[in-house]
């Protein structure tokens, strides 16, 4: 066994996990905060206004983001399912139902700064386009998820539901990513595209939206290996590594009184 | 141990036995033809007998009425063979699971699905549908009804397992079949304009071809998690 696969099955024990999680934690949350105020900043200042929309693009630093986000986060939570239900690895059980409410949140925040942009520029806020409705399904299909998770009482049993729905309303994202070139209707197509060397938006617009993507996937590790943590800590209660660490922070705390 | 007998014996004997049950219940059977009937009729009360706008509206109506009244009658899917331990008994027949699981579904849709598909046409007429019309909204129902029952049946086996699973139902099934609601209306609504209804026709089908593979093998998932 060579040593990334050794890494990976150690990663499937919850303690290691857990330290795992305690070294990253730090890293993840301010480099992630860090690049998101950079990307914010010059973003929001120092790009040219377009030559179309004028100053209101600027949320595209926001809503770019945030709407691959809302996918990428229900594909990852889908595949860490998959693993969940296929090896039965109880962290990745934890991981899939960890990284719900985050991606739930980006998604609400994609339809929210979709919809402000799309007042001033579409003349809407709201429309009932290929694309937006779709996003839409893509936040009930999180909140679907959410809620089957806390229906069943058995953790484990919950989480393997949530990881099979998850699994099937996988189906929506190619629906998201293709929809606004199926259906001719007002959401534009992405002007950005990573592959092929026709991008239509302008590298000094560029630099500080992938930078935000960067800064978005950081703190999205951060509040995954959070909410991660917590779950753990909750659903192995009373085993010994637990109570170390339980007994370890409130040693510290007594410390500080 | 006996002889375990082929997989096409255990999907008939399977299927003679959901009929059987549903016969025995027949009443129960006919609800949600009755539910649709009645939220049909709501429509003229709650938008005013106004004949040009119902006539607009009746595709759209008898697609919603549908979606709902197969809602209703998923619920129950798996529920009572949870409970009595008949689930455990498909799980534990050796047959291959896929299969006995398609047969459920394929025996909902035959109860439920095709006549909602028939009655459907009806009530739009009942609020003024075309005839040519009609006739698109039979065949988007044909093909958009046991998209439904495949896709609600594995969610269906999914929350068998829950006390009061009826709404978390609900709340997971409308948003995925949205897209054959908005496939169907959209043939219908077509149709009623005048315009080809086929590119609607084609989404279905083409939702069909997905989940006619694809579901049976979710819901043996589903019905596995349920029971352990």
């Amino acid at each position: 066994m060579n040593a990334l696969t050794l890494w990976f099955h150690r990663l499937g024990s919850p303690p290691t996990f857990y330290a795992f999680a305690d070294r990253w934690r730090p890293w993840l949350l301010w480099s992630g905060l860090l690049l998101a105020l950079i990307a914010a900043v010059w973003g929001l200042a120092f790009t040219p206004a377009d030559f179309l929309q004028g100053e209101s693009y600027r949320i595209i630093y926001i809503h770019v983001p945030a709407a691959w986000m809302g996918q990428f986060v229900f594909v990852l939570m889908a595949v860490s399912g998959f693993v969940a239900l296929v090896w039965r690895i109880k962290v990745a059980e934890i991981m899939a139902i960890a990284a719900a409410p985050t991606g739930a949140a980006f998604t609400a925040i994609a339809l929210a700064t979709g919809s402000l942009w799309g007042r001033p520029t579409w003349g809407t806020y709201w429309e009932w386009d290929a694309r937006l409705t779709s996003t839409l399904i893509l936040l009930f299909l999180y909140f679907g998820v959410i809620g089957l998770y806390r229906a069943i009482e058995d953790h484990r049993k919950a989480a393997r539901a949530a990881a099979l729905l998850s699994i099937i309303g996988l189906v929506n994202i190619p629906i998201i990513q293709y929809s606004v070139y199926w259906w001719n209707t007002l959401h534009q197509p992405s002007s950005i595209q990573v592959l092929e060397a026709r991008s239509s938006i302008d590298p000094s617009m560029l630099w500080p939206l992938l930078i935000m993507a960067l800064a978005t996937k950081l703190y999205f590790g951060w509040a995954a290996l959070t909410r991660a943590q917590t779950l753990l800590l909750e659903q192995e209660s009373g085993k010994d590594w637990v109570r170390a660490i339980v007994t370890a922070s409130a040693a510290k705390q007594g410390d500080m009184a | 141990m006996s002889a375990v007998p082929s997989a096409v014996c255990a999907a008939m004997a399977l299927a003679k036995r959901d009929l059987r049950v549903l016969w025995r219940r027949r009443a129960d059977a006919v609800n949600p033809l009755l539910f649709a009937l009645i939220v049909s009729a709501l429509f003229p009360l709650a938008l005013g007998p106004e004949a040009k706008q119902l006539a607009r509206i009746a595709g759209g109506v008898a697609w919603v009425t549908v979606l709902l009244a197969s809602l209703l009658s998923l619920d129950a899917l798996f529920r009572a063979d949870l409970e009595d331990g008949g689930l455990d008994a498909l799980l534990v027949s050796g047959q291959p699971l896929p299969l006995l699981a398609f047969v459920r579904l394929a025996t909902h849709w035959l109860t439920t699905g095709l006549p909602l598909s028939v009655a459907g046409p009806l009530l739009a007429m009942m609020l003024g549908l075309p005839v040519a019309a009609a006739w698109v909204l039979a065949a988007s129902l044909l093909l958009g009804t046991p998209v439904i029952s495949l896709l609600g049946g594995t969610l269906a086996a999914l929350t068998a397992a829950l006390p009061r699973s009826g709404i978390v139902l609900s709340l997971l099934v409308l948003p995925l079949t949205i897209p054959v609601l908005v496939f169907g209306a959209g043939a219908v609504d077509a149709a009623v304009l005048g315009l080809s209804p086929a590119p609607g026709l084609l989404w279905l089908g083409v939702c069909l071809a997905l989940a006619l593979p694809l579901a049976p093998l979710a819901c043996a998932a589903a019905m596995r998690i349920s029971v352990t």
